[in-house]
């Protein structure tokens, strides 16, 4: 899906690339299938250590309340152990349960855990891909911490060798293509990023709007069935995302001159272009209605190489 | 050449249906703010109806519509409405009585032949530890360790007795003793689950060290002819605590087996249908442990009569058998003859 766009330089090729690297399709109880973008590596690292800044917080607290209350009303100790515990193992499954698959910090960053079948999130799957992380989390930190009371004597070797073996697990999401945590293969989840939704207006809407106002200004550019028989979607929608641009960024004008230059010489368009950014427009208008229209008898052009 | 365009398809489409992706996606705003149970009864019977409505939205302008930029925005927003309509519920009180009532014991007699193995490795490493300890004192050190104090087979046969009738009063010291053998053992439990990960043998072999430690400690009582008593003092808790270890165990073991035996099936489908009931398993195992450890830091501290102590132990055991065995069968009856027919 990803090509190299040849159709401008200023299309936003790599960002879409990237974005294809991680997106992942799920096919919904309906039947329907929609893609989610895989959350990266350094997101889910930033949330994990932002909720265990939460939880050492919430210790803390507690911690504190503890010694206001007096350090000597024993009735309060077995209370701070119990609810330690129940921090350090269900701080991340009970959020997840709660939240539909977000915790704090996840929330926080626009990420969350779904099916990896699309189906709905069970308490089941969250527990499960949350119990494990005793292996991936807190048996390296622990070892971190003791490996030289648990194994005295040991040879720096060895201690680097079991040091590597634990971490192996932690690191695992680096690892693979799906970033999969140990908790995800077991629980059967990924984490993904929230969708953000901006509907922005329609191109040809727009178009048509504009027109309707400078009717009599600027003459439209018109073209013929072979010019628009030229390209195919994927360059209309690269060109939908160089006319999407903002007009006040750097190198717009560029971008849009460059890319007219192109398109003029390819469709050989013969007269004259006054107005580059109303004629890539008037371009894509005309360019979509006739791929939509060949769509709709089921002619899909998929770029400039396909044959129909 | 303005009339085609302004009747494109894709362009009349977006506009007949624009008002019913605002509505949802203002619910779903509300609900990613707010959460989903301060959406009025109003907004909530409306949102399955917008979300399939925007759901077939999105197959139709797949199929008619190239402005990428309105695909991408139906795609997104039937992504966050699907967050909304199918993440966790969240019946709290009806969750939990399924839990308990069907789910937990139900898992648990499914994953028989797993608990079985568990089991074998167990009771094989407290035989081992059993009979060479008996044998040979000095084996117990390797067993168990020097670290219970007061309790080597340097200690006198008083000494030994005195350790399992040593009486406390009630105080709240126990409380704490209670609350740091729970989360010890739960800690172990779950480090017994996790550890199935890694093909299972170290869950194996926390069982048949587990088995070792209570062999040898078993051999060293039983040969001062403290046979009796030192069950007495083992199994009020024990019969829980125990279970609990052993179903732990189960669990890791559920997980390599998915892990290494998938048969014919994908292994991470594989993985994961045997990772979630285990998770099950273990969250039971945790409860069970938090009962042993009242058990063992309350009650085994004050009581010191022989009868009462195997009145107990006896009572727990009757009520995990009929709590694992028999609670929720009629549900799995219902179920399986839904799967028959």
């Amino acid at each position: 899906m990803a090509k190299p766009a040849k159709f401008s330089p200023m299309a936003p090729a790599s960002r879409i690339a990237e974005r294809d690297a991680l997106a992942r399709e799920i096919i919904t109880p309906e039947g329907v299938p929609i893609t989610f973008v895989l959350a990266g590596a350094g997101d889910r690292a930033a949330a994990f250590l932002l909720d265990m800044l939460f939880q050492v917080l919430a210790l803390m607290a507690v911690g504190l309340a503890l010694g206001l209350a007096g350090a000597g009303n024993e009735l309060l100790k077995p209370i701070v152990t119990i609810f330690a515990f129940l921090v350090v193992n269900f701080y991340f499954a009970f959020f997840e349960i709660r939240w539909q698959g977000q915790t704090p910090a996840k929330k926080r960053l626009g990420i969350r855990v779904i099916d990896a079948r699309g189906g709905q999130l069970e308490t089941t799957a969250v527990l499960a891909r949350n119990l494990v992380r005793e292996l991936e989390v807190w048996t390296p930190l622990r070892f971190l911490i003791l490996n030289r009371m648990l194994w005295p004597g040991a040879p720096g070797w060895a201690l680097l060798l079991a040091g590597a073996w634990t971490f192996v697990f932690l690191f695992m999401p680096l690892f693979n293509k799906d970033k999969l945590r140990v908790g995800d293969l077991v629980g059967g989840t990924r984490v993904v990023v929230q969708p953000k939704t901006v509907l922005v207006p329609d191109l040809v809407s727009q178009a048509a709007v504009s027109m309707q106002m400078k009717a009599q200004a600027a003459p439209s550019y018109t073209f013929s069935d072979a010019q628009l028989a030229i390209y195919g979607i994927y360059e209309l929608q690269v060109l939908e995302g160089v006319l999407r641009q903002d007009p006040t960024s750097l190198g717009y004008f560029d971008a849009i001159a460059t890319v007219c230059d192109k398109i003029r010489v390819k469709i050989d368009y013969k007269g004259r272009i006054d107005d580059t950014a109303r004629f890539l427009k008037d371009f894509y208008v005309a360019l979509r209605a006739h791929l939509e229209q060949k769509m709709l008898f089921g002619q899909r052009k998929e770029d400039k190489y396909s044959k129909k | 050449m303005a009339g085609p365009m302004v009747t494109m398809k894709s362009v009349a489409f977006r506009r007949e249906r624009e008002s019913t992706w605002a509505e949802l996606e203002a619910i779903i705003e509300f609900a990613d703010s707010k959460g989903l149970r301060s959406l009025g009864a109003d907004a909530l019977a409306r949102l399955p109806h917008l979300y399939r409505a925007t759901l077939s939205s999105l197959s139709v302008a797949r199929s008619i519509s190239l402005d990428r930029a309105l695909v991408d925005y139906l795609e997104s927003l039937v992504g966050r409405a699907y967050f909304v309509v199918y993440g966790t519920r969240q019946h709290v009180r009806k969750q939990l009585a399924e839990f308990f009532m069907w789910k937990l014991p139900s898992t648990i007699r499914a994953a028989k032949w797993h608990i079985l193995v568990s089991v074998v490795i167990s009771v094989a490493g407290a035989i081992a530890a059993y009979s060479l300890t008996k044998g040979d004192m000095d084996y117990y050190y390797s067993f168990v360790g020097d670290m219970a104090q007061g309790r080597t087979p340097a200690s006198t046969t008083t000494e030994l007795r005195e350790g399992l009738y040593h009486s406390e009063g009630v105080n709240s010291m126990l409380a704490t003793f209670a609350a740091d053998l729970f989360s010890h053992n739960a800690r172990i439990g779950i480090l017994a689950f996790a550890l199935g990960f890694v093909a299972g043998l170290p869950t194996l072999l926390l069982l048949f060290y587990n088995g070792l430690v209570l062999g040898g400690f078993v051999a060293l009582y039983t040969s001062r002819g403290l046979g009796v008593d030192i069950w007495g003092w083992l199994l009020p808790h024990g019969v829980t605590e125990l279970t609990a270890v052993i179903l732990c165990g189960a669990a890791g073991l559920m997980l390599a087996h998915g892990l290494v035996f998938a048969g014919s099936r994908p292994r991470l489908d594989s993985l994961r249908e045997r990772g979630r009931p285990a998770s099950v398993i273990v969250i039971g195992a945790v409860l069970m442990l938090f009962v042993a450890g009242l058990i063992e830091g309350i009650f085994r501290q004050t009581v010191t009569d022989l009868t009462v102590r195997f009145c107990v132990a006896g009572a727990t055991a009757a009520f995990w058998i009929y709590y694992f065995g028999f609670v929720g069968r009629a549900r799995d009856r219902q179920l399986a003859g839904v799967g028959d027919a």
